[in-house]
């Protein structure tokens, strides 16, 4: 890339250049790592084609010919176009509800021919990340308004909602990262508290039996009223406040909770989420799976994966099997390895010290991406460059999580280093749209 | 406005770096605390595969091998890879039809899962491995796996040498840090049980790399926690094979025991317990089903008779009291006393002797006189020494012990018995506080309380033709390379009889009981040439017969050993519920005898003898009825399937239903004729043998 003229180079944030770089190949040797064996002659299959790390080499390749190609374009191409795109994605996913192609058990995938296939749901990720900067930057958003607020919500909601859709939870998941842009624009952070409040009431519900919890809030309750009791005297409102704040609560642990794990989520993922917290999940509650019963019998419920990774991550200790030595990953007993798991190869093969190595370098990236997103101008490049940071954070937090059993399994790739043409393409030309448009930091873009 | 939220960038920035931290909190907990995943990736991964040596060969005193190695070869299938498979030209060869190779298909499938290799069909016979090895290569996912299996190249001995079977969990109980695990092969019985540390050897561990689906991706670490198996040590015994196969043959269709010792070395040459079987009968295909068929058999073909059934010693016990009178001097070589036909000391009239008249040391031995030795025993324990009889029988049973009777001796093999020299307390239940010598006279002829093993007995033959010594008997002479556990070593020490008996005693019992042979009971088993000793003994017996107790047809008992000038051979002979001792017992013995002296039984005569007795058929009739009942109730089956298909055919006349369920009711005899006795009814009994043969010829494994 180097080699290219100064006008396109000019300006360009190398270092996260690099970190991309650095870590497409830590990605690729991973793979590497999980399809390794002894026998073969590794030069060749790389070259070959045949297997997955020498695929992955080569979206490498075509990911770095993408780079370029949105390294060469105008800044003022993607406000120009982000609604037009936003709107030609959103286009896409209802697509596939008609030409969609059926890949483990979600029809998110178009078929592309030779055997490629889009997820639109995937570059839907930067369209919406280009909508909300389009939306936000413009001059007559006034985002301390609830409307203005609503509407940024609705652009957010639309892929999220297509996403499930399609069965597709994960994918529908990122999209609330869009959440930490927003607040940084200007969403009251009490939104985020009252977010954030809910997911803790949720994770007790599991956690806490029913009549526990209710019990619990209901003391919390009394005890707020009775040091109110002064206040409340004064002001009806208050009084008001903390009895619907408990009514809130017990509602929500009570009926919305049993709501969204009994009608709303398919039998395994409740199962996936109760097993979190070390509790079995009874599939003959969940409306869904009762639909389907007819159809397929349910499969047992089983955290194999998550105690398989768990094993090889577990096993690696603080500095690691070594390359190529992990058994777990050479024994192939984690499901899934090249792609949502591909964390445990590393795990194995480098340890903690590896671990946290790695961690760091994508928390180097992220912190330079909100440097980058600080020093922007214009608004809309600052939406976008906190909504690349809050993705790939997004993705990074849950896919670790998930692999080291903090949080249930959602099929959410880690960002450059899964396997996957799709993904892979997805945040490069996310990264390199932000470069494209760091670069041109001095322009006022609307 | 954005100028406002500033300070909202170290709020995500603090939101990014606290979950890191959480995740790196989650990865120190998993990666540096929980143990439990390294050993969990350990199980996962890590296949200890252990590797067998094979195990040691037996040889006999002649350096034969009777017991070693042979390859045998298992059809292995991967059932992932027998795709399109020729299964009607693999039945073909296999000898069994498509449903059956489709049963078993599944069913190793169901076991072993769908990639794993394991066993289609173990131990192929030499002929069915011949067709397969030509033809392997066209069948996609079958091979075939050579393993060691033992052999026992003449087919006899299997009471000594014993098997090896797979280990059960009560095995890996009591050998809890050996090492062993499920799976392994051990010896249970015989010396492959006794010699178990010697002949396993030292099995070695290939630790290899596995997948999710338990295929071996290749060697772990490089080996270097691998050992190498060392192969199990030879063991070299005194059996004589030729001795021990001329015993088997003599023993054929007679329930009884063989033990001969060199009495120089204490080596055994041969113990045969009869009904024996070939031993190759428990390693082919069907070892399973032939276990489970012997176990059952109500002849108890597992019972090592030689060691683990006790006998009242009879007669041959008259020489170890003969002993022990001569030495407390209650007696001499010329005491005389007569026999009017019973024991005259006590007044009861018992015990009845054979021959009257009187008898001095010498010919009360040959004719195994009754009277006689009842009166030494009278005499021994009514010494004015002994304060009680109490302490005349400790005194007596300290020198039966010297003679190695009352104890276990140690013989290397498993379930020895230990026998009884009675003591007082034995009797007190019986007879009260208060015991009279003529309470115990039967035991002056080895009846009463005394029993012994027949190893015992052989082992007081050797003591008398040593005249006062004694080595343990034993099987092993020696281990290849070294005794390294030392567990030849209580083979090595001499033990001595008391020392209170003189060296002249033993020439008067010697000549008694060449008297015996010479003259005496067992006159019709001289040998021309060798000059040998020998004592008869007859038991008289009793068993519960379909609840009531019967008189049973005598033991008959033979101790002898030969020549009687430097010793070589001492042997005891038992078969049980047949005749005399003179009758059956000691022609046995003489043949032996001659086998072992002369390498061969010599002359149309002695041959003729050993003819005859190989046919002779001598079942205990307890034994009989059991035997009956068996197979009525298989032929009532038989039977009862064969009506029920006639009635299915035609419905015609209810047939007599042919089923021979009669009883057969062996004869109350109270003393065997002199003629050849049949312990049971004729008739049935050439029944009885028919089926005997047959069942024997099912023990021996076709060839």
């Amino acid at each position: 890339m180097s080699n290219r003229g100064n006008t396109v180079t000019e300006g360009i944030d190398w270092i996260v250049v690099w970190l991309y770089a650095l870590l497409v190949t830590i990605g690729i040797l991973c793979i590497f790592m999980v399809e390794y064996k002894p026998e073969t002659n590794w030069l060749s299959s790389f070259i070959g084609g045949k297997t997955n790390y020498s695929k992955q080499l080569i979206f490498g390749g075509v990911c770095a010919l993408a780079a370029t190609f949105v390294l060469l374009t105008d800044s003022k191409l993607f406000t120009a176009f982000a609604n037009l795109l936003y709107a030609f994605g959103i286009l896409l996913m209802l697509a596939t509800f008609v030409v969609g192609k059926n890949i483990n058990g979600s029809r998110s995938w178009i078929p592309l021919g030779g055997g490629f296939n889009l997820q639109p749901a995937e570059l839907c990720k930067i369209f919406t990340a280009l909508a909300l900067s389009k939306f936000l930057s413009r001059q007559e958003t006034e985002f301390t308004r609830l409307r203005s607020q609503l509407i940024a919500g609705a652009l957010i909601a639309a892929p999220a909602v297509l996403s499930i859709a399609q069965h597709e939870l994960g994918l529908a998941l990122v999209y609330s990262a869009f959440l930490l842009p927003m607040y940084r624009e200007g969403l009251p952070a009490q939104i985020m508290i009252y977010g954030s409040s809910f997911a803790v009431l949720v994770i007790a519900t599991l956690i806490v039996e029913p009549n526990t919890l209710a019990i619990a809030l209901t003391v919390v309750a009394a005890i707020i009223f009775f040091i109110v009791r002064k206040y409340a005297k004064r002001s009806k409102g208050l009084l008001a406040l903390v009895v619907v704040l408990w009514l809130v609560c017990v509602g929500v642990q009570r009926f919305v909770v049993p709501y969204i794990f009994n009608n709303v989520l398919e039998c395994y993922q409740s199962t996936r989420i109760y097993s979190m917290v070390g509790k079995d999940y009874d599939c003959s509650l969940n409306k869904k799976s009762q639909r389907k019963e007819g159809e397929k019998a349910a499969r047992k419920p089983d955290d194999y994966n998550v105690r398989q990774s768990k094993i090889a991550i577990g096993s690696g200790g603080y500095f690691g099997k070594g390359f190529l030595k992990g058994t777990q990953t050479r024994g192939k007993y984690v499901p899934e390895q090249h792609t949502d798991f591909i964390f445990t190869s590393l795990g194995e093969a480098f340890g903690l010290t590896g671990c946290i190595a790695f961690l760091c370098i994508y928390l180097f990236m992220l912190y330079r991406i909100i440097r980058i997103a600080e020093r922007q101008r214009s608004t809309f490049s600052r939406v976008y460059a906190y909504s690349v940071a809050s993705i790939l954070f997004f993705h990074i937090a849950v896919n670790v999580s998930m692999t080291i059993g903090l949080f249930p399994i959602v099929g959410i790739p880690l960002p450059l280093i899964s396997y996957g043409g799709s993904s892979l393409l997805t945040f490069t030309v996310l990264i390199f749209i932000l470069l494209r448009l760091d670069a041109d930091r001095q322009m006022v873009l609307r | 406005m954005p100028v406002f939220n500033q300070s909202r960038r170290r709020v995500i920035q603090i939101i990014f770096a606290a979950v890191f931290l959480v995740i790196a909190g989650q990865l120190v907990n998993l990666q540096v605390f929980s143990a439990k995943y390294k050993l969990a990736a350990e199980n996962n991964a890590v296949l200890r595969k252990v590797i067998y040596p094979d195990r040691g060969i037996i040889f006999d005193r002649k350096r034969k091998a009777i017991l070693e190695n042979t390859i045998s070869y298992d059809l292995m299938v991967t059932p992932s890879d027998a795709k399109g498979v020729d299964t009607f030209a693999l039945c073909g060869l296999l000898n069994i039809d498509t449903a059956e190779f489709k049963k078993r298909m599944r069913e190793l499938t169901f076991k072993n899962g769908w990639v794993k290799q394991s066993a289609f069909q173990s131990l192929l016979s030499p002929e069915m491995y011949a067709r397969l090895n030509e033809n392997i290569y066209k069948y996609n996912g079958f091979t075939l796996m050579e393993r060691s299996v033992r052999t026992y190249p003449y087919g006899v001995a299997g009471h000594l040498l014993g098997y090896v079977r797979e280990v059960d969990t009560g095995y890996l109980r009591r050998h809890d840090g050996e090492g062993y695990q499920q799976g392994d092969y051990a010896g249970r019985t015989g010396l492959e049980a006794t010699y178990e540390k010697v002949l396993m050897g030292q099995r070695g561990v290939k630790n290899y790399i596995r997948d999710n689906k338990s295929r071996i991706q290749g060697s772990y670490e490089n080996g270097v926690y691998d050992t190498t198996a060392i192969a199990g040590k030879n063991i070299y015994t005194s059996v004589d094979v030729d001795l021990q196969k001329l015993g088997e043959k003599l023993m054929s269709n007679k329930v009884g025991s063989i033990v001969a010792i060199d009495p120089r070395t204490g080596g055994i040459l041969c113990m045969i317990s009869a009904p024996t079987y070939d031993p190759n009968y428990l390693t082919g295909t069907d070892q399973r089903k032939h276990f489970a068929e012997m176990s059952l058999d109500p002849r108890q073909p597992f019972n090592n008779r030689g060691l683990g059934t006790y006998y009242s010693p009879g007669s041959t016990f008259k020489t170890v009291v003969g002993i022990i009178g001569l030495t407390e001097g209650v007696i001499d070589e010329r005491t005389t006393v007569s026999c009017p036909g019973y024991f005259t000391g006590c007044g009861n009239g018992k015990p009845k002797c054979l021959d009257k008249g009187v008898f001095n040391f010498t010919n009360a031995v040959a004719h195994s006189d009754n009277s006689y030795f009842s009166t030494v025993y009278k005499r021994f324990l009514e010494q004015r020494k002994f304060p009680n009889t109490d302490s005349a029988l400790s005194a007596f049973k300290a020198y039966a012990a010297s003679f190695g009777l009352g104890g276990k001796l140690g013989v290397d093999l498993p379930a020895e018995k230990q026998g009884l020299i009675p003591l007082a307390d034995n009797y007190h239940k019986e007879f009260g506080p208060r015991i009279y010598p003529c309470n115990l006279i039967s035991n002056a002829i080895g009846q009463g309380k005394v029993l012994t093993t027949l190893a015992q007995l052989a082992n007081v033959m050797a003591i008398i033709a040593n005249r006062g010594w004694y080595y343990t008997p034993h099987l092993v002479d020696s281990i290849e390379g070294n005794d390294e556990y030392d567990m030849l070593a209580p083979y090595k020490t001499k033990h001595y009889t008391d020392k209170r008996i003189p060296d002249s005693i033993y020439t008067a019992v010697q000549d008694g009981m060449q008297a015996v042979v010479e003259y005496g009971t067992a006159v019709r088993s001289k040998i021309p040439d060798i000059v040998f000793c020998g004592k008869t003994g007859t038991v008289e017996n009793y068993a519960k017969v379909n609840g009531v107790v019967k008189k049973q047809p005598d033991h008959s008992f033979f101790g002898a050993f030969a020549p009687r000038n430097n010793p070589k051979i001492a042997i005891a002979v038992i078969v049980e519920n047949s005749d005399q001792g003179a009758r059956v017992a000691a022609p046995i013995a003489s043949l032996l005898i001659e086998k072992y002296l002369k390498d061969s039984i010599r002359g149309p005569e002695r041959k003729a003898m050993e003819e005859e007795y190989t046919k002779r058929v001598y079942i205990p009739p307890y034994m009989q009825v059991l035997i009956n009942q068996r197979d009525s109730l298989k032929r009532a089956r038989a039977a009862e399937k064969l009506l029920e298909e006639e009635r299915k055919q035609s419905e015609e006349t209810e047939s007599d239903s042919t089923t021979s369920q009669e009883l057969i009711q062996p004869e109350d005899a109270d003393r065997p004729a002199r003629k050849a006795p049949a312990p049971v009814k004729p008739k049935p009994l050439k029944q009885a043998v028919a089926m005997l043969q047959t069942e024997e010829k099912k023990y021996k494994r076709a060839k």
